[in-house]
């Protein structure tokens, strides 16, 4: 028995590196961190780095060349009318689609919370994240299909007789156009579908975390359902909702491509962004246009942590 | 013969906090040792220092007389049985036992019936093919003592290994453990918190206190002769006297112990010590009675088959002035 | 809590929410075999197979889809390594500067995906590179490192760490514990981002328009089909084909990672 040695000899490479890391482990550290953060810190945060050097070039406005030199005439640019539209009017969608998505994602959030159990659970776990990672482009696709002028809405609308009701309401400027699929309320329902099902994960993490004897006690003490959901259910699951809403509003924020593709042509950040880079050929402007979602992203994150939202992420 | 185990003033710091701090021990070859303490007492660092998870701050380790500071644990000969067996969950029994074989390069066939061999060995023959997941507490323990053995480790470290056991199957183990000890000779390391399972199976034993060794010895030593209030209290049931209540009972103005089964309890004529009882307890084999005197309560066993005084009652006390134990440690 | 029972209302507004996020999806299969190709006339007038054949016969459809195929593997290919290595340093270790690195990892899908194209078309023209396969993929492997990163972390934190000291202690080197005792641990976890990540890169449109230059990806081509329809039926067959292809990956990845670490998609 004793001739068995208490040290084992190395054998090769592996073992001596096995050494090497068993005596240095920030050394480990170092070698696993360094190819993943070499490629966010120099193709991620680099092109961010440039995005907003970008920003503070200009364009040349005769010869239409991109004139490499800090300025803020861009900038300038930006706060001018119509561009200001553009940015109020994407604020405005962004705030109305998160509401939307909140209102409808609530009782789908709920359920499968509090009364979703076992094969039901997974039922609703996979109805939920099914849509969310369907290919977007194909989601997009299926609602011009539906808005289309002669499309399904059209279709049930006159055989439930609400066929006219329907033509007044797309003579609205404000609402309609000559159809679903070219109108403001068809770009914000497709804006809903889309990002809604961010809302709900989020929103069921924060549900799942009441504890159901919290409502039993609101209701022994006599209160409605109403008052339950008000007083207890609904201070509960905000800092979920909050965590919901960042994924709804930022996403709706920088899509460009529902509004191009459904809706009356009025532009959204998004879609400035791209017409700029593309067609126009501005970049300086396309790229001080992209900042703008990420000062008010950076806004709406610190309002959000203060309210808690990032327990809940 | 060179020991097993060597620390020369070990030393774990985690930043301000001194897990180990300053240990000596030898352990001895072929040993039995057992190394108990409360939780956070350093015993179960002082394991990991030997298999290599941990590294000392200060000091040095030796292993059969080599220094290891610089030998990773893959490379020490020695296997350890982990508190929650950390069984591989996507391999079978068998091929978890072969495990140690397998990395070493051994024949596929002959690390197979090594396993098995080590199956008989822990009383699990023809469990190889299950899974982990399908075994009972007990049966995981034994496959992990299997997987260890295998590697004929010159070194056995056991942490905890029985804590998750219900008493009775226990009780067994720690039969088989020692009686496996025997039979194979090797140098067993062992963890835990409980003293009865310490003093019955260690040969030798090192008890913990705030990272440092407050006493090493034999069972009896440790039991007998406990070195400072820490151990006494520790250890066992046995009663701490403080000065004045030492001088009382004949001894010096200093802390001693004196094991309830060194005190008689007699009629209190014509005796030095007398007090009132004040709780008793069955103990099957005896029972213990609490005398109150002198602003002490100490503790007295009467063997089953003698008279037991009522509560309230006077009762004297003798005992054999070499028991008293007086202790020169402090702390 | 079982005691109290949905209420009819919440059952039916649950419901109604589901049969929203599902119901438009199947429109999309039954326009591929509508007669009409001129319109998206509902009912459609008759059904026929005739847009599969002729889809397959279609010569643009080829490269588009070969293209993507080729980004999505290669971009998940890096994502899975680099998802993987960030994964296995944050179990490994608490250190400082974690939480910054967990943000920076995020980052690219947390924001707006029009940020990171933009911000990857800028540093093309400040660096000029030319738009190639390579400047597509490289936007792809950004934002799929986080899918990986996702599902690797979860199975790292449920993993028992004391299995890998086990193998330490058995006499395994580290080589060894990585192919014997971790990856095959890690494995499906692995698979799983791999798959949510072939799935995300494959169907990307935002962030590739503004990488890819000339070059045309399945969705970019799908993308001009919808801005400019020739064929409808035609596109609905492919739009069949990118929705099996994002869907089966999806679907397998909740069978690899289901008992446990609900991730998949957590960070999408």
């Amino acid at each position: 028995m004793t001739s068995r040695p208490a040290i084992l000899p190395e054998r090769g490479l592996a073992d001596r590196l096995t050494a090497t890391f068993w005596r240095h482990p920030r050394l480990l550290l170092a070698v696993l961190l360094a190819p993943p953060l070499l490629w966010l810190g120099v193709v991620y945060l680099g092109s961010l780095s440039a995005l907003l050097l970008q920003s503070f070039f200009s364009i040349d406005e005769f010869s239409g060349v991109v004139k490499q030199e800090l300025t803020l005439k861009t900038y300038a640019e930006l706060v001018r009318a119509q561009n200001l539209d553009i940015i109020l009017r994407t604020l405005l969608m962004a705030a109305l689609v998160t509401v939307a998505s909140a209102i409808i994602a609530f009782p789908i959030a709920y359920y499968a919370a509090r009364f979703a159990r076992g094969r039901w659970k997974a039922v609703f776990y996979l109805g939920v994240m099914l849509p969310l990672w369907s290919s977007y482009l194909v989601k997009v696709y299926a609602w011009k299909l539906i808005l289309a002028r002669e499309g399904i809405v059209t279709w049930f609308a006159d055989h439930i007789g609400a066929g006219p009701l329907m033509a007044r309401a797309l003579e609205e400027q404000w609402f309609g156009g000559s159809s679903l699929s070219t109108s403001p309320v068809g770009t914000f329902i497709v804006f809903v579908y889309i990002w809604m099902p961010y809302m709900i994960l989020p929103m069921q993490a924060a549900l799942e975390r009441v504890p159901g004897s919290m409502l039993e006690a609101s209701a022994d003490l006599g209160a409605t359902r109403a008052q339950t959901f008000r007083t207890v259910i609904f201070p509960l699951a905000l800092p979920g909702i909050v965590a919901g809403s960042i994924f709804t509003f930022s996403l709706t924020l920088g899509d460009y491509i529902i509004p191009q593709i459904i809706g009356n042509s009025a532009r959204f950040i998004g879609l400035a962004v791209y017409q700029f880079q593309g067609t126009a050929g501005n970049l300086p402007l396309a790229a001080a246009f992209a900042v703008v979602p990420i000062v008010i992203m950076l806004i709406y994150l610190a309002i959000a942590k203060r309210m808690g939202a990032f327990d809940a992420l | 013969m060179t020991a097993a185990v060597e620390f020369q003033s070990v030393s774990r710091h985690f930043g301000s906090t001194r897990a180990v701090d300053g240990v000596d021990l030898t352990i001895a070859e072929g040993a039995f040792f057992a190394m108990l303490g409360p939780s956070g007492s350093g015993k179960t660092t002082c394991l990991r220092l030997i298999s290599g998870f941990e590294k000392p701050t200060g000091g040095v380790i030796r292993i059969f007389g080599q220094d290891v500071s610089d030998v990773p644990p893959n490379r020490r000969n020695v296997n350890t049985v982990f508190q929650d067996y950390a069984l591989f969950p996507h391999m079978t029994v068998r091929d978890n036992v072969a495990y140690g074989l397998m990395v070493k390069g051994v024949d596929r066939r002959v690390r197979l019936e090594r396993a098995e061999e080590m199956l008989a060995l822990v009383k699990l023959p023809g469990f190889g093919d299950r899974r982990p997941g399908q075994l009972s507490g007990g049966q995981r323990q034994r496959v992990a003592l299997a997987r260890a053995l295998v590697n004929e480790p010159r070194v056995l470290l056991l942490d905890e290994p029985l804590g998750a056991l219900d008493l009775k199957l226990r009780e067994a183990m720690q039969d088989e453990l020692k009686a496996l000890q025997k039979r194979l000779g090797i140098t067993f390391v062992f963890v835990t918190h409980d003293q009865h399972e310490a003093l019955s199976m260690a040969d030798s034993l090192a008890v913990f206190n705030e990272g440092r060794i407050a006493q090493i010895g034999t069972p009896e030593d440790i039991y007998v002769r406990p070195q400072t209030r820490f151990v006494a209290d520790f250890v066992g049931s046995s009663n701490v006297l403080p000065p004045e209540v030492t001088r009382t009972f004949g001894g010096p103005s200093a802390w001693a112990s004196l094991r309830p089964e060194a005190l008689r309890v007699v009629v209190p004529d014509g005796v030095a010590l007398s007090g009132t009882v004040t709780a008793l307890r069955y103990l099957g084999a005896g029972s213990r009675v609490t005398v109150a005197l002198g602003g002490a309560e100490v503790a007295a066993l009467v063997p089953s088959g003698q008279a037991v005084p009522t509560v309230g009652a006077t009762v004297g006390l003798a005992f054999d002035p070499a028991a008293l134990h007086v202790m020169g440690g402090e702390g | 809590m079982p005691s109290e029972r949905a209420s009819t209302g919440l059952k039916i507004a649950a419901g109604l929410g589901l049969a929203f996020l599902h119901l438009p999806i199947l429109l999309i299969f039954l326009y591929a075999f509508t007669t009409e190709e001129k319109s998206y006339a509902f009912p459609p007038p008759g059904l026929t197979l005739q847009w599969f054949g002729v889809a397959w016969n279609r010569a643009d459809i080829w490269p588009p889809l070969w293209l993507s195929l080729q980004v999505a593997g290669l971009a998940t290919l890096i994502a899975m390594i680099l998802g993987t290595l960030v994964a296995a340093a944050m179990a490994q270790s608490r250190f400082f500067g974690r939480d910054q690195i967990s943000l920076l990892i995020l980052l690219p899908i947390a924001l707006p995906g029009v940020i990171t194209g933009m911000a990857l078309r800028s540093a093309f023209s400040v660096m000029d590179i030319p738009f190639s396969v390579w400047t597509i993929i490289l936007g792809h492997a950004t934002f799929c490192i986080v899918i990986v990163y996702n599902n690797a972390v979860a199975r790292f934190r449920r993993l028992h760490g004391g299995i890998m000291e086990a193998s330490a202690d058995l006499g395994a080197n580290g080589w060894q514990t990585f192919r014997h005792v971790l990856l095959p641990n890690l494995g499906s976890a692995l698979l799983a981002g791999g798959m949510l990540a072939f799935a995300l890169s494959f169907d990307e449109v935002i962030v590739t328009t503004f990488t890819a230059g000339q070059q045309t990806t399945l969705p970019i081509w799908m993308l001009s089909e919808l801005v400019r329809p020739r064929q409808r039926p035609v596109t609905n067959v492919v739009a069949i084909v990118v929705f099996a292809v994002t869907f089966l990956p999806i679907l397998a990845a909740y069978y690899l990672t289901r008992d446990g670490d609900h991730t998949a998609g957590a960070g999408k």
